[in-house]
């Protein structure tokens, strides 16, 4: 990675103007220096709001969001992830939705006039989802 | 030329809590003569798993994509993160053969496959590329003169620019213009482009809400009377949180929070009754009071 530390993501990053401990400048500075385990384990790295500022401001042009990402699905293969991506995993394998939508909602689009809500087709998700490892990861974590 | 026709892509947030939007997009969008065919069968555009893994969110993109393809419609998506995402991996999957191979191994699995005919849009890139500013302005015949808001435009309808790309990320015009159709007055503020917090919420509440209470502050001193958003979970930050805010941080602002299609309809003469404004968590009736008497 070409990052020469100038903290752009940092300055320009609004989570960092209100956490006193998310700092993108350090996660890809830990990055650089390969502390694998510091940086998977920490909370902090699923703070990110993935807005993009820092990717776009980059004098550098390193993906500092994308970075992020790689470093947070490492982090789930260990099943490191905040419990929310377990329930919405789980929604979309079973629904298709990422958010259980509930009956009187899915009731109530006729009498607003809306077209029915188009359904899932959960044995066809299964199919194209067969074998990837986020799977495991969601079996393996507990409530 | 043949009427704009478009596969209406609808999202998770948008039927879980944001009816509001969805009503008043198809109000105008049917007014502008644009044509909506439902998706055959629906999944989350991916995005939201992207975190976890990168693989899950493009397989969720592709077959959409692919479902598209077989109906030989572009999507239009009133969601900025599911555009953005549904955009962001068709590019992606078109130019990466690898990569592309890859997904579409997966899709055979259910008899899917990603070709990369159509393309995805959000409803503001129809409104202003397909549509048009001069029919949005024609179709204008209630000017809202009367009324000052600010934009929200929210980051993934901008950002990352290489992927998006029909706006400038540091200093947005598209919404603003679209705004000014409605003859309201686009007021300027501080901090405009910053993010409204919603992907935080989950994971650190009181971040996130920091970061939208910043924004009402913003727009309280240039005196906005109303806020005009584009994205469901911005809207569900300002609007749904705004009485949460208020609470969490002793402020009040009482700041209505609109979608823009509610907007625009206002001005096209629909009635208000048929925009769904009963939907919104903050008292809009100031404005519409204000705007019933602008009738007279």
């Amino acid at each position: 990675m070409r990052c020469f530390q100038c903290g752009t993501c940092t300055s320009d990053c609004p989570i960092a103007r209100f956490s006193d401990t998310y700092r993108p400048r350090q996660i890809i500075r830990m990055t650089q220096l390969g502390l694998r385990e510091r940086v998977l384990n920490s909370d902090t790295l699923w703070l990110c709001a993935s807005c993009f500022t820092c990717t776009d401001r980059c004098p550098q042009d390193v993906e500092v969001a994308s970075v992020i990402r790689v470093l947070r699905n490492l982090a789930a293969e260990q099943g490191l992830f905040p419990q929310v991506f377990k329930e919405q995993g789980t929604s979309i394998l079973e629904t298709g939705y990422a958010y259980k939508i509930p009956e009187l909602r899915i009731k109530k689009r006729e009498s607003l006039g809306l077209p029915p809500l188009p359904k899932g087709n959960p044995e066809s998700l299964n199919k194209v989802l067969h074998g990837i490892s986020f799977l495991k990861s969601i079996e393996k974590k507990s409530d | 030329m043949a009427e704009p026709k478009y596969l209406m892509f609808l999202g998770c947030a948008i039927p879980y809590r944001v009816s509001a939007y969805e009503i008043s997009a198809r109000k105008i969008l049917g007014n502008l003569g644009v044509e909506l065919v439902e998706m055959p069968e629906f999944n989350c555009c991916g995005l939201p798993m992207d975190p976890v893994s990168h693989e899950m969110m493009l397989i969720l993109a592709a077959r959409n994509l692919a479902l598209a393809d077989q109906k030989g419609l572009n999507i239009i998506a009133l969601c900025p993160g599911c555009a953005g995402t549904l955009k962001k991996v068709g590019k992606m999957l078109k130019e990466d053969k690898t990569l592309r191979e890859e997904i579409n191994a997966h899709l055979k699995n259910a008899g899917l496959e990603f070709k990369g005919t159509v393309d995805a849009k959000h409803l503001m890139q129809v409104l202003i590329e397909d549509v048009g500013l001069e029919k949005i302005q024609k179709s204008v015949v209630k000017p809202l003169t009367m009324l000052k808001v600010a934009e929200h435009n929210g980051c993934h309808i901008l950002r990352p620019k290489e992927f998006i790309g029909f706006d400038d990320p540091e200093d947005p015009k598209t919404l603003k213009t679209l705004i000014e159709a409605t003859g309201a007055t686009c007021l300027d503020y501080m901090d405009e482009t910053e993010c409204c917090g919603a992907p935080s919420v989950g994971v650190n509440d009181k971040i996130a809400l920091q970061l939208a209470r910043d924004k009402l502050n913003h727009i309280k001193m240039v005196d906005a009377q109303a806020m005009i958003t584009i994205c469901p979970f911005c809207h569900i930050m300002y609007d749904t949180n705004e009485l949460r805010i208020e609470k969490m941080f002793n402020e009040a602002y009482g700041i209505p929070v609109l979608h823009y299609p509610q907007l625009l309809g206002l001005a096209m003469g629909i009635p208000p009754e048929e925009l769904a404004f009963n939907e919104l968590r903050v008292d809009v009736s100031k404005i519409l009071k204000q705007f019933v008497e602008g009738e007279k």
